[in-house]
């Protein structure tokens, strides 16, 4: 089986089996040992070129490791050392980077959309690892990835997405891959950070995060980001980690074997308190290493490789 | 001498629409009757048969002049958009016989050297009639009133912050009171600033989807609200450009029922398009004020059918691939509208909608005229020869490759439009004709 995709932008467009192949495959390669690639290569003679304009360290690490795992050619360009300080537009920097030949575009970017932007000019496959509020589709496979592993199934669970909606990419791809997979997702934060429309999604959205998160399987945390902190959307973090924070006391609502996820970077005592993030339910070091076999598998499939013969 | 013949006049000021000959000499409309025959004319005007140019008008519709009231020309400052040249060449060949030019230039139409500066550009090289509009503030900083006696004497029709609104509610009642020794319209760019932000498209469910920040209506709303209460308390003509939510269509409305002078424009792309063009990402959906939702475009479809609304302008807003082909956050906000104003009108709201021609001639000449108080805007005897003439059944694929404008950003490139202009005639001499049209 292979993808019905050339990029990868969003979960919004991704047909439903494709994101179980992508999973299935990353499983598979779970179960192979890192030698059975450093043997085989699949990716040798390929080149990555990981194109971040905002800082990021474990999604450019994942992706670095990812496609060098495979054997392939993994280019950093990053804000720091590239030509945008020049005045050059992404479009430009895309087509110089087009000109090297590679098979795989990495993109981080504060802008939404800047994968639409791109895919017309590139004959490389661009994977989004982040434009603006819009997706983060890879954090969302790696999450899906980190649920069905301990569930073993997505359909049918009830997964709570608490804190900003609005500004979160993370929130978005989740929602899709979550509600094409079949959950039941629900939101909650603080009404500032919670979108007009959200519930058009196929959502229900609470305003007490206690009713969110309810008999709830997975409780997923998203960080608040402290530079928007001017923008008249919270009081102050203390009250964000008062009224919406997911701690010892708030956990109770959740069903007993609830899985806490958070996409990191952490803001400890913020979105969750120390005991929580720290506790036997927290999967945030799963899903770093989830996000790797995730970011493997893209590769692979996008490469037009099939899913992985545990046999060799 | 010009004669028009066995066209269908519709000249909603004179309350005409029937079939008539027109009879144009030295730039004016000497003779509007049902059957000019031009064997007679030399006694009636005075000229001589053998320079007599006869236009067969038959199956079309010969209006007044249509006169866009908000468009952006570019010069001076940024000619590698548009000039004044281009621009006139553009509304030609979208049937507007006029254009009124918004101030947002570099340097900015605050001062008379800028107003001559654009008439004498037009008088040299534009085809169609051009009305400089002048600054409410000085540089458009929103500060200070601009030397609005001195802009009235050099030749501004009306004053505007286009692009900007007056934030100072204090110095919009000013302007609204200075005005009145001058009877200059005051043109209004409705958007609080503290509430559009850093928004990049209207707020709502398509930009929930896609993660950008949203505009509320209410941007919108609040704005139209105070300047109406600023209207209200002055007394002065208050006109609301380019109307984009149904909150401000109700607020106009109930505002003109109290008997408050305001009147407003729509943009045929706010009557057209919805916030789920900005699916794309194509940054040629972003203008400001930004596409809304259906809700909105209805409303406003309405609003221009009921009168609420009294005017269809382009606000034409023209910019190179280096301003579009960016970021949809970074790009430049606007959309080139001259070249399909009047084909979205008779499409979208006469063929679709179910509106009269007639009330289509009064959104795009006759509101216009009147409320600039400028030439045209009639076919009567005596009036200026601006007329522009449409067919109705006229079936065209917008291609912008092939824009007048100098430049081409358009969400419409590819739609197929029923009926658009086929001719226009500036003092009496034709400016565009639609050679490719089948006789």
């Amino acid at each position: 089986m292979t993808l019905n995709t050339h990029h990868i932008l969003g979960l919004e467009h991704l047909a439903s089996q494709d994101i179980s192949l992508i999973l299935d495959t990353a499983q598979e390669i779970k179960r192979l040992s890192p030698c059975a690639f450093a043997r085989e290569a699949p990716l040798r003679g390929k080149t990555v070129i990981n194109l971040f304009y905002e800082p990021s360290t474990r999604t450019r690490m994942s992706f670095e490791l990812a496609g060098k795992t495979l054997g392939a050619e993994v280019l950093n360009f990053t804000t720091a050392s590239s030509s945008i300080v020049k005045g050059e537009t992404i479009k430009d920097t895309v087509l110089t980077l087009q000109a090297l030949a590679p098979d795989f575009i990495v993109v981080r970017h504060s802008a939404a959309g800047v994968g639409s932007l791109l895919a017309p000019h590139v004959s490389a496959s661009i994977i989004n690892a982040g434009d603006g509020g819009h997706e983060h589709p890879t954090q969302a496979l790696l999450d899906l990835l980190t649920i069905r592993e301990n569930r073993g199934a997505i359909a049918g669970l009830r997964v709570a997405i608490i804190g900003d909606i609005t500004h979160s990419r993370v929130a978005r791809s989740n929602i899709w891959g979550l509600t094409k997979l079949g959950a039941d997702v629900r939101v909650a934060g603080p009404a500032t950070m919670v979108p007009s429309h959200i519930e058009k999604l196929g959502v229900s959205v609470f305003l007490n995060v206690e009713d969110a998160i309810a008999d709830a399987d997975v409780v997923m945390c998203l960080r608040i980001q402290l530079e928007r902190q001017n923008k008249h959307l919270l009081p102050s973090l203390q009250e964000y980690a008062r009224f919406f924070g997911i701690n010892e006391a708030r956990i109770t609502h959740a069903g007993k074997t609830v899985m806490i996820m958070h996409p990191g970077p952490l803001n400890r005592g913020v979105e969750m308190s120390t005991p929580v993030a720290d506790g036997p339910q927290s999967f945030i070091l799963t899903q770093v290493s989830n996000g790797l076999a995730v970011r493997m598998a893209l590769f692979y499939l996008l490469a037009g490789k099939g899913v992985p013969d545990a046999a060799h | 001498m010009l004669l028009i013949k066995h066209g269908r006049i519709v000249d909603p000021g004179q309350n005409r629409d029937d079939y008539a000959d027109i009879l144009i000499h030295q730039g004016t409309i000497v003779q509007l009757a049902p059957r000019i025959d031009p064997g007679t004319i030399t006694g009636v005007a005075g000229g001589k048969s053998s320079d007599l140019q006869v236009v067969d008008a038959s199956g079309t519709i010969v209006a007044p002049g249509f006169i866009d009231m908000h468009t952006h020309l570019r010069e001076p400052g940024y000619e590698t958009k548009e000039t004044i040249a281009s621009g006139c060449r553009a509304a030609a060949a979208g049937g507007f016989t006029a254009v009124a030019c918004m101030p947002n230039t570099n340097p900015v139409n605050d001062n008379k050297v800028v107003t001559t500066y654009i008439r004498c550009r037009a008088q040299q090289e534009g085809c169609v009639r051009v009305y400089p509009i002048g600054a409410i503030t000085r540089g458009l900083q929103g500060e200070s009133l601009s030397d609005i006696g001195s802009l009235k004497a050099a030749g501004v029709v009306a004053l505007s912050d286009d692009g900007e609104p007056v934030m100072n509610s204090d110095l919009m009642r000013r302007a609204l009171e200075y005005v009145k020794h001058f009877d200059l319209l005051v043109i209004s760019h409705c958007e609080d600033k503290t509430l559009s932000a850093e928004g990049v498209m209207h707020e709502g469910l398509v930009s929930t989807r896609l993660g950008l920040p949203g505009i509320p209506s209410a941007a919108e709303d609040v704005m139209v609200a105070r300047d109406v209460i600023l209207a209200e308390m002055t007394g002065s003509r208050l006109h609301v450009a380019h109307v984009s939510t149904a909150g401000a269509v109700d607020i106009i409305r109930r505002a003109k029922m109290r008997g408050v002078h305001v009147s407003a424009e729509a943009t045929p792309h706010h009557f057209t398009l919805t916030d789920e063009a900005v699916t794309s990402f194509d940054t040629n959906t972003k203008v400001n004020p930004p596409l809304r939702s259906s809700a909105d475009r209805e409303a406003v479809r309405q609003a221009l059918l009921d009168g609420t609304i009294d005017c269809i302008a382009t606000d034409h807003a023209p910019h190179g691939t280096g301003d579009k082909d960016l970021e949809y956050g970074r790009a430049a906000n606007g959309i080139a509208g001259l070249e399909t104003a009047v084909a979205l009108t008779l499409s979208g709201l006469v063929h679709e909608a179910g509106m009269s021609i007639n009330r289509a001639v009064t959104l795009l000449s006759t509101n216009p005229a009147r409320l600039l108080g400028v030439a045209g805007g009639t076919l009567q005897q005596g009036a200026a020869a601006d007329i522009t003439i449409l067919d109705l059944e006229r079936e065209s694929i917008v291609n912008p490759a092939r824009f007048r404008s100098l430049s081409c950003n358009t969400p419409f490139g590819g739609r197929k439009l029923v009926g658009g202009p086929v001719m226009t005639i500036v003092d009496g001499t034709i400016v565009w004709e639609d050679h490719e049209r089948a006789t």
